[in-house]
């Protein structure tokens, strides 16, 4: 049964969701609005004069094989980035939750790297990779693998996956760790009195009671990948070599910011308004679905 | 509300008040992208300035680099916070020139503060690229170089050569290179800024263009044009040589330098304002020698410039105009430039700086510093060696810094890289035409 509380008149509705409307509008409407209309327009960099060209921008992105290599490059890289940390948030979570002694002090240090920024965490990893002076670059050389990722794409793109993930590990164990703790104990408990072994009440028991949380965060890091992993490409690879580790979201400020050309950067904001509505879209249909337990 | 607007109109006037209290003298502020000794010789000169007189004060802020810089300055002209003077390399140059209406040009700044400057005391070679078709000088040269080849003259023996051994042909380099990778010499070869030196200053110096119309001089209809049979031959020889390990490839920029620095590169081609970094640092015996070029070409003609000048941005009072206009005024005295380009290996952009120091007996006591100078201005200029003048030339750059590290990896070939680069670059050509119709 739901509860639905009416008010008479209009005014007093109007005032108690005015502030959630106005901060809609200023850091949403207004900025999208914004983005969309720029998007028809081709102007200088230092905005003195500006020409109408219709949907010339889009045109011009759409015929760039570099754009559509980056929706490419996108996929690979936040899928690599969710299944990763998701997988070894999991894991460390499960080890976590058998914990009897000390169980306070592995959790608090699993989730330490949860606190670096991710510009940070770029430089950390940068640091250790660096051709001249990277201490696991030295040991791969030794090792006799030439480790050189501002020349090969696809160790470029290994190092961001690496950086990327390992902060969001931190956060992914979190909310396995609580999702773990909610479960009953007595389930898993009349499981293990029936013969169930250990793998068997993990996957028939823990997973399914677990998928509402793997929900949520499966798309919570795909949103991660896609938007805020900008600091440790920018840091490590500046999306380079060859736009190798050029994502969507690092296109619009390497064309805008680094570039200039606002007009392209703003049909790629549009587009990414769009591609992340439609993600919405299913995050709500399915999370609705599958949220009840 | 009123409240509020009580709130703002007392801050606002606070603010005035504060203002005035600190503008007994008047400030300029310079953005540039210095850091290093760079930087710090930098600092040292507005500190000249600030204590030669007491009307003005100089303000200098580092803004990253290059690129960055140019950015963050484009940036703060569209939010009206921009600074007085800004240093904007010579790639961004053609953006600039084309946003009129943002700068004030330097014989009018100089015309309005009647302070006494002379565009023709400047080399030609530099100043032509910051002039306009009709000889009115736009930004004031500040600071420029051209690429040298710099020696470990230490690897050299190592690898069983003559420290002075003949370099002046890429063929002679790749004899030298394969002498190099025989003896187990790690990096023989690597080199800085590949587009600007291995692509933009091959094409002045072997004298074939760069781009239609002059390199963009002539108007901004060009087209580039670096995917010529001479142009695919060098840079596939850079891939073979990638490939074979002769030469490492360590980034876009500079970075390059910190390997010939530390020793473990033999052969570097790198801007000659590296002079200053591995005069510093380097704790092995280094040479300087004239770029390399391919025999089958007549002697090379002429050097490119790269480096920056400094745009004196529009919308500021006269007030502090006329203290651009000093310190500009000020940077282009003998004895700063002259001293700037001895510290440096920055070129003497006056001819009066570049006298100075001859007499000084400077070059004779630091052999190879007068080879860029030299190098640059050993013919007269054709239409492929004036420079280049082509718009979104940074990004253009990135294009082809993308495509050339194709070629060092192996995926590509020089012929596919380059076609790809120039067809790639045309589109942005034609776009930036588009803007500034």
């Amino acid at each position: 049964m739901e509860k639905r509380v009416f008010f008479k008149g209009w005014w007093l509705p109007a005032l108690l969701v005015a502030p959630q409307l106005l901060i809609s509008f200023v850091f949403f409407f207004y900025p999208s609005g914004q983005a969309i209309w720029n998007s028809l327009f081709l102007p200088d960099p230092f905005g003195l004069k500006t020409e109408f060209v219709g949907l010339d921008n889009f045109r011009f992105l759409l015929s760039d094989p570099y754009y559509l290599a980056s929706f490419k490059t996108t996929i690979i890289f936040s899928t690599a980035v969710s299944v990763s940390s998701m997988a070894l948030g999991l894991y460390l979570a499960a080890l976590a939750d058998r914990l009897i002694k000390g169980a306070g002090v592995y959790q608090t240090l699993l989730i330490w790297p949860y606190a670096i920024a991710p510009a940070i965490a770029g430089v950390l990893w940068l640091f250790m990779f660096n051709g001249n002076i990277g201490l696991a670059s030295y040991y791969l050389k030794a090792l006799g693998y030439e480790w050189n990722h501002t020349l090969k794409g696809d160790q470029a793109m290994f190092l961001v996956i690496l950086a990327s993930s390992w902060g969001r590990i931190s956060y992914n164990f979190l909310f396995f760790l609580a999702g773990l703790q909610a479960i009953p104990k007595s389930i898993i408990e009349a499981a293990a009195i029936d013969g169930a072994s250990f793998w068997k009440r993990f996957g028939s028991i823990v997973i399914p009671l677990l998928s509402p949380i793997t929900f949520f965060l499966l798309v919570v890091n795909i949103v991660y990948a896609f938007f805020d992993t900008f600091g440790v490409i920018h840091t490590i690879t500046s999306g380079g070599p060859e736009q190798s580790t050029t994502i969507l979201v690092y296109k619009v400020f390497s064309d805008g910011f680094v570039s200039q050309d606002l007009g392209s950067s703003a049909a790629q904001s549009v587009i990414l308004l769009v591609l992340v509505g439609i993600l919405t879209v299913i995050q709500f249909k399915y999370i609705e679905r599958k949220v009840h337990y | 509300m009123k409240k509020i607007k009580a709130i703002i109109a007392s801050l606002a006037l606070f603010a005035m008040f504060a203002g005035t209290a600190a503008q007994a003298k008047v400030e300029i502020q310079w953005w540039h992208a210095f850091g290093g000794r760079l930087g710090e010789l930098l600092d040292e000169q507005v500190n000249k300035f600030n204590a030669s007189q007491d009307k003005y004060t100089v303000v200098h802020t580092r803004k990253g680099n290059y690129s960055e810089t140019l950015n963050a300055g484009i940036a703060a002209f569209r939010a009206g916070q921009h600074p007085n003077i800004l240093m904007v390399f010579e790639v961004g140059t053609a953006s600039l020139m084309a946003a009129k209406g943002a700068y004030v040009p330097m014989y009018q700044l100089m015309k309005d503060a009647g302070q006494r400057f002379n565009p023709n005391g400047f080399v030609s070679a530099v100043s032509g690229y910051y002039t306009t078709t009709d000889g009115k000088m736009l930004s004031m040269p500040y600071n420029s170089s051209t690429p040298v080849l710099w020696v470990n003259k230490d690897l050299m023996k190592k690898a069983g050569l003559d420290p002075e051994m003949d370099l002046s042909t890429w063929k002679k380099v790749g004899n030298a290179l394969d002498a190099a990778k025989a003896k187990g010499i790690d990096m023989p070869f690597c080199t800085c800024w590949h587009s600007w030196v291995h692509l933009e200053n091959f094409s002045a110096y072997h004298n074939i263009p760069f781009a239609s119309k002059s390199n963009g001089f002539a108007g901004l209809d060009t087209e580039l044009s670096f995917n010529s049979p001479v142009h695919i031959k060098h840079i596939q020889t850079l891939g073979k040589w990638a490939q074979e390990g002769k030469f490492k490839y360590m980034g876009r920029r500079n970075e390059a330098g910190k390997n010939f620095r530390a020793g473990e590169c033999m052969l570097m081609t790198e801007s000659s304002a590296g002079y200053a970094g591995i005069k510093k640092e380097a704790k092995f015996e280094f040479g300087i020698r004239h770029l390399p070029y391919y025999g089958a070409t007549e002697a090379p003609q002429n050097t490119i410039i790269g480096g920056s000048s400094l745009w004196a941005l529009s919308g500021k009072s006269k007030e502090e105009n006329k203290g651009t206009a000093a310190f500009l005024a000020f940077l282009s005295r003998t004895d700063i430039q002259a001293k700037w380009h001895q510290d440096t290996g920055y070129l003497g952009v006056t001819t009066a700086a570049a006298k100075a120091t001859k007499k000084s007996g400077f070059y004779k006591s630091n052999p190879g510093t007068d080879l860029a100078g030299i190098q640059m201005m050993r013919n007269k200029v054709t239409q492929n060696s004036k420079g280049l003048r082509l718009g979104s030339f940074d990004q253009i750059r990135g294009i082809i810094d993308e495509e050339m590290e194709g070629v060092y990896n192996g995926t590509k070939t020089a012929q596919v890289a380059l076609d790809s680069a120039v067809k790639r670059g045309n589109v942005l050509l034609r776009r930036f035409e588009r803007a500034n119709k």
